[in-house]
């Protein structure tokens, strides 16, 4: 009886400890998500650039001349007109640069829009620092409104040797029920 | 935890044993939740090849003529998700029910009332999953079921996905659920409930791989849980974990799948190893060729499954040095899975080779599995992965381990261990034609995916370029005719099950050792209440 009692206990104690485990990687999981994030923002992994503005203090190498190529797209159902001003500019690491982008919302209603960014190829996404985007906020237009969208960006010099040309494309979103939890407006489009 | 209640219960159950419908709903008997499992896998297995059959016969001719490409892709994907989670996972842990306690001589599982709920998890699980399929073939393809391919990325599950994704993420995660449990089972009945004498390294193969198959099961279930989960908030409660317009990732998804994706693929042919490590011994008469060395090969080969999963994404951008990382560390596992073919073929090494139907099944997994092996090799060399990269090549390549591998070994299995469990050996007629028909059919049914794969033809489409066309012609000849064999698979057992058939001894194979053929055939209602002397 009592070694009934001893292998119902050593049984229980196995079991807890294998579903702590299976609790734990659930858990890992989700750990995954932030694990990501810090992974691409060292790595550059998926060519993901920094969401944030960069300060724009770095000496210029006018030595080299790098060909940066600009993309657009609307993605998931946007509708709006979404073109670079400029397909591709020359820059020197360092040179602080200017390009807009064009929007125009052809829709009778507003749309809010979110610009995705993304570099290929992706060692260069660290290196690619913008002090002023208009992809870190959400974007208004109104029916049939139109804007002209700056982007302010410098290469760091650091960038790798054998990168002379860099593509950087902006998907656009359409996030307006995301920003107001509206579903109607979405439905009359 | 309900170790002790069940054993009490199981006292009255001595003299006579419980009967009808409750004798398998309220079953905690190690032997009928196996045999539960494995009639449930074998149902799930004819569903999913039904499926498999609705795919070739659209494929059979190029252009559309039996359903519609909506209807197709559902196919594919329903097709999938039954295989893996409805046929080859229930079957090796039918297998695991049935013969872990045997092996190990043990009485029962550690948790059978646990046992019982994780099998009957299942039969809901999957009602739910193939109700969405009925419902869109009935309804006319709406609400359409799962389409978005078994490996349901996001965003196609998550933004574009039909509304049946939820169905579909609930019987995921009940399938989950019941995995974990029953890998949680073996894992507390082989550590707690072996035998005096049985050691660790003197436990049987199968006992081993299937051990490492639920610390895998443990460690990668949960995080399909996560991923499912995530799918869900994204869907309705307006999270963006794979939505790049809240600032998520849909690559993200693939990572996380994959991490459980990878390790899952051992999940579902580690017992199988264990399977043939236990037959070719027997067939050939000699001990296992390097029993510790298979024992090291199985865990090194689980432990690189949790760093290669991005071998499957090699071309959705990554850097340079973890294309390079993924694609050296796939290759490494070749090393361990080379050790355990060697150790078959040195175990036949001038062994008294007999042909007896389980055997036959285990040579013909231990080539053809190889066969998959080497395309997987193939597929490992990243530059070369850009080229086959969801082409039929892939196809032929899991289709070659999954089908002729796991699946033949679990065949395997029932040849050799039907006469324990049903008392009568299987039909030699019928399995003789059973194997010759499904060894044949399945290289027809498989071999030419390879050149098609090679030549471009992309894998989930409803339709095909014309220069396809006669080897599909043939493919789908040899899905047919793979298709009609298992019926004679069906006969062998329903046979078996009505106990029709030669008598089977204790041991009805001779070189066959091990304890489970220390107990009598059919192997009675209890067995080894009192532990055997291991010797």
């Amino acid at each position: 009886m009592s070694e009934l009692n001893d292998l119902e206990q050593r049984n229980n104690r196995v079991l807890r400890k294998l579903v702590i485990g299976s609790v734990l990687m659930f858990g890992f999981a989700f750990a995954m998500v932030p694990l990501y994030d810090v992974l691409c923002d060292i790595t550059g992994l998926n060519g993901k650039t920094s969401d944030t503005a960069a300060s724009g203090e770095v000496q210029m190498d006018e030595d080299r001349l790098v060909t940066v190529q600009f993309v657009t797209t609307s993605s998931g159902g946007m509708v709006w007109d979404f073109t670079p001003q400029v397909r591709s500019v020359k820059v020197h690491p360092g040179e602080i640069t200017q390009v807009n982008f064009q929007v125009k919302n052809p829709a009778d209603h507003t749309i809010i829009g979110q610009a995705i960014p993304s570099v290929s190829p992706g060692l260069a996404a660290p290196h690619l620092l913008k002090t002023q985007c208009f992809c870190f906020d959400n974007q208004t237009l109104l029916a049939g409104g139109e804007a002209d969208m700056p982007m302010i960006f410098y290469l760091d010099p650091a960038l790798p040797k054998h990168i002379n040309t860099i593509t950087l494309s902006y998907a656009m979103f359409d996030v307006t029920e995301r920003v107001t939890g509206n579903k109607d407006k979405l439905a009359a489009r | 935890m309900t170790a002790v209640a069940a054993h009490h219960d199981h006292h009255d159950d001595h003299h006579h044993a419980p009967h009808g419908l409750k004798r398998w709903l309220f079953s905690t008997n190690h032997k009928d939740i196996g045999t539960l499992y494995l009639w449930f896998s074998f149902a799930m297995f004819m569903v999913g090849g039904f499926m498999a059959l609705v795919i070739r016969a659209e494929l059979m001719y190029p252009g559309m003529q039996v359903v519609d490409p909506e209807f197709f892709n559902q196919m594919t994907t329903v097709h999938g998700l039954i295989m893996v989670f409805g046929a080859v996972m229930p079957a090796t842990v039918g297998l695991a029910n049935w013969m872990i306690p045997l092996m190990i001589g043990a009485p029962d599982m550690a948790l059978p009332r646990m046992n019982n709920w994780s099998f009957w998890i299942l039969p809901f699980a999957f009602t739910i999953l193939i109700g969405a399929v009925l419902m869109s073939a009935f309804g006319d393809g709406n609400p359409s079921a799962p389409n978005f391919g078994w490996t349901f990325y996001a965003p196609l599950s998550t933004k574009y996905g039909p509304a049946s994704t939820d169905l579909f993420i609930l019987s995921v995660h009940m399938m989950g659920i019941s995995s974990i449990m029953g890998a949680i089972n073996v894992i507390v009945t082989v550590l707690n409930m072996r035998a005096p004498g049985m050691t660790m390294m003197k436990m049987p193969l199968f006992v081993w791989t299937w051990l490492i198959t639920a610390f895998l099961l443990v460690a990668v279930m949960p995080v399909l849980a996560g991923a499912v989960t995530m799918m869900l908030t994204d869907r309705h409660f307006g999270t963006s974990f794979f939505d790049a317009a809240g600032g998520g990732d849909p690559v993200l998804f693939q990572h996380i799948f994959w991490f459980f994706g990878h390790p899952e693929v051992y999940i579902m042919i580690l017992p199988s190893f264990g399977i043939v490590s236990a037959i070719i011994p027997t067939f050939a008469r000699k001990h296992l060729f390097g029993y510790a060395s298979m024992v090291y090969a199985t865990a090194s080969i689980a432990l690189l499954s949790f760093v290669v999963w991005a071998h499957h994404m090699f071309t959705v951008g990554m850097p340079l040095a973890g294309t390079l990382f993924f694609m050296y560390m796939t290759m490494l596992i070749s090393v361990p899975t080379g050790v355990k073919v060697f150790n078959w073929v040195a175990t036949m090494w001038r062994g008294s080779l007999t042909f007896e139907l389980p055997m036959k099944w285990a040579l013909a997994f231990v080539v053809l599995f190889t066969c998959g092996g080497l395309s997987g090799l193939m597929l490992a060399l990243t530059p070369v992965d850009f080229q086959y990269h969801d082409t039929y090549f892939v196809v032929a390549h899991f289709h070659y381990v999954l089908v002729s591998g796991a699946i033949f070994s679990i065949f395997a299995a029932a040849y050799y261990w039907l006469p324990k469990w049903s008392g009568v050996m299987p039909n030699t007629f019928l399995g003789e034609l059973h194997f010759w028909n499904s060894l044949l059919s399945v290289n027809l049914l498989f071999f030419p995916m390879h050149f098609v794969g090679l030549a471009g033809m992309p894998r989930r489409y409803a339709d095909y370029a014309l220069q396809f066309a006669d080897y599909n012609w043939w493919i789908s000849v040899g899905a047919f005719w793979f298709g009609i064999s298992q019926l004679l698979f069906v006969a062998v057992c329903v046979l078996c099950a009505m106990k029709k058939g030669k008598k089977a001894e204790a041991a009805p194979w001779e070189g066959a050792e091990g304890l489970e053929w220390t107990v009598p055939s059919p192997a009675p209602f209890h067995t080894f209440d009192t532990p055997p002397v291991i010797k």
